[in-house]
């Protein structure tokens, strides 16, 4: 089968066809922005300072290397934790009319909702391959807001090819890891039951 | 060896030795990925951990962090009493790790509470955290390094059970924890659970249960009969890796235990993430020093 790959910018056409489970890749820009951006936007109620209509997000805050003024290397970046920007993504996305977010790990209700109305997924690269994610940055295009740091500056990265990027929440409503979720309680339940036969040391 | 060409001698060990923990995962964990990864058969799940594995080496190749995350630095250390050296530890380890911040290079993760920002060193308040045991009449000095990323720290969580609720209570409070947050923390996690009496002895055990290596297990027959429950009990979750389902949940389940007060059982949850970076490292009087977590180090 041939690679699913999405090209910024994206169309809500593009995304008609992918569904929960699938895999897709990157190519164009993709933008590091996670807890503090989410406030600024939301709760500070300022502008970001980049245009990423049609376009993609990380979460994720990466390991940079200064080269020269304004010259800097990607040396290691993967994303972080999703849930953290949860509170904030429907709102995200609504204003900010991305249409890829990328990052680790489940998200809830809002951005199931977001990602339905809005027309845009949620997708996982995984976590801890850092290396493997910087490999596909061909440069770095802009830092903005460096005030808040390495890892909350908004890194905007032309990237080729950037995946595997596993599709957790698709616009057709479905959210991978809260369909698991129910299985997973239904086993929890299960080996709970199994382990409190034998751990009956008060007694 | 003269007071200062000692210290630079263990800042510049431990410079090198960070650097190196955040490239290359430990021998343990590197077999237990490996384990875990041959048995999965879910096509998702073999995919991640292919790429897991590329990953792993790639950072050595190019000799770079594995995880962008190079976390916190913890350092949790067995001082022999006559170490000769152990007044100066807290301030050389502080250098040796603003050293490798720029060495490795590591991520700025050293946040000041209440002022609110990234000092950019990975030194600050109380950063590089260092947890103290000295040990009588030794003389020698022992060292677990650990990055406490975000991902894995998330998921902690300590609290006091009644007496009631038992060691029941005990499984439902660790198994709650990983369909909760555990599976966003990168599974396959190394979990530590620690029992005592109140939520800071729980806590602080159940982070040495993650410097514990892989396959060891609790002195205590029960407490090593409920590690192997749990870790038998978490698998059949089939968190898989990242928590995209699969064959397994974790590396595996350690306890570490104190004594409780007869109304209390405090007790605390910690993972480790798949990239589980700790290093062990034990000087001698001398400074000759021995690396038992990583083969083949070599600097």
């Amino acid at each position: 089968m041939d690679k699913k790959i999405l090209t910024t910018p994206i169309q809500a056409e593009d995304l008609e066809d992918i569904n929960v489970g699938d895999i897709i890749y990157l190519n164009g820009y993709i933008t590091t922005c996670r807890d503090v951006a989410h406030r600024r936007l939301i709760e500070e109620k300022r502008d970001l300072p980049i245009d990423i209509r049609g376009g993609a997000i990380l979460h994720a805050g990466p390991i940079i290397r200064t080269l020269d003024e304004d010259k800097y290397e990607m040396v290691s970046v993967g994303p972080t934790t999703s849930m953290r920007m949860e509170k904030f993504e429907e709102e995200f996305i609504k204003k900010t009319g991305v249409r890829l977010i990328v990052g680790k790990g489940g998200m809830g209700k809002g951005t199931m909702a977001g990602c339905q109305k809005y027309k845009a997924l949620h997708v996982v690269f995984p976590a801890g391959c850092a290396v493997v994610a910087a490999k596909c940055v061909e440069y770095i295009e802009s830092a903005k807001w460096k005030d808040l740091g390495m890892p909350e500056t908004l890194w905007t990265c032309k990237v080729k090819e950037f995946g595997p990027l596993i599709v957790s929440i698709d616009t057709h409503g479905r959210n991978l890891f809260e369909e698991n979720k129910i299985i997973y309680d239904k086993r929890k339940d299960e080996a709970y039951k199994e382990i409190c036969k034998h751990v009956s040391f008060i007694k | 060896m003269i007071e200062k060409e000692a210290a630079e001698k263990i800042t510049d060990t431990m410079v090198k030795f960070i650097d190196y923990t955040g490239k290359c995962l430990p021998d343990d964990v590197r077999g237990k990925l490996d384990e875990l990864s041959r048995q999965e058969t879910i096509p998702l799940a073999k995919i991640i951990y292919d790429t897991m594995m590329k990953n792993q080496k790639l950072a050595i190749d190019l000799d770079r962090p594995s995880c962008q995350d190079t976390g916190a630095i913890q350092f949790f250390i067995k001082c022999g009493a006559k170490f000769p050296y152990i007044g100066e530890l807290p301030a050389l380890l502080k250098d040796a790790t603003m050293r490798a911040t720029k060495a490795a290079p590591l991520r700025h993760n050293c946040v000041e509470t209440f002022d609110e920002y990234n000092t950019g060193k990975n030194v600050g308040t109380d950063i590089p955290s260092i947890f103290w045991d000295i040990i009588p009449d030794t003389d020698k000095l022992d060292i677990n390094t650990y990055m406490a990323g975000g991902g894995c720290s998330l998921p902690g969580k300590a609290m006091v059970l009644m007496p009631g609720e038992g060691y029941e209570g005990v499984t439902k409070f660790v198994l709650d924890q990983m369909t909760t947050y555990g599976l966003n923390a990168c599974p396959p996690l190394l979990v530590g659970v620690g029992i005592g009496t109140s939520v800071e002895v729980a806590a602080v055990l159940s982070k040495k249960a993650l410097m514990r290596p892989l396959g060891s297990h609790n002195k205590n027959a029960r407490a090593a009969e409920m590690e192997k429950l749990l870790e038998e009990g978490i698998n059949k979750i089939g968190l898989g890796p990242q928590g995209l389902m699969g064959k397994n949940s974790v590396m595996g389940v350690h306890i570490e235990n104190a004594a409780r007060h007869p109304s209390v059982i405090g007790v605390a949850v910690n993972v480790g993430c798949w990239s589980h970076r700790r290093g062990h490292i034990v000087f001698d009087r001398e400074l000759n020093y021995v690396i038992d977590s990583h083969s083949g180090v070599n600097f």
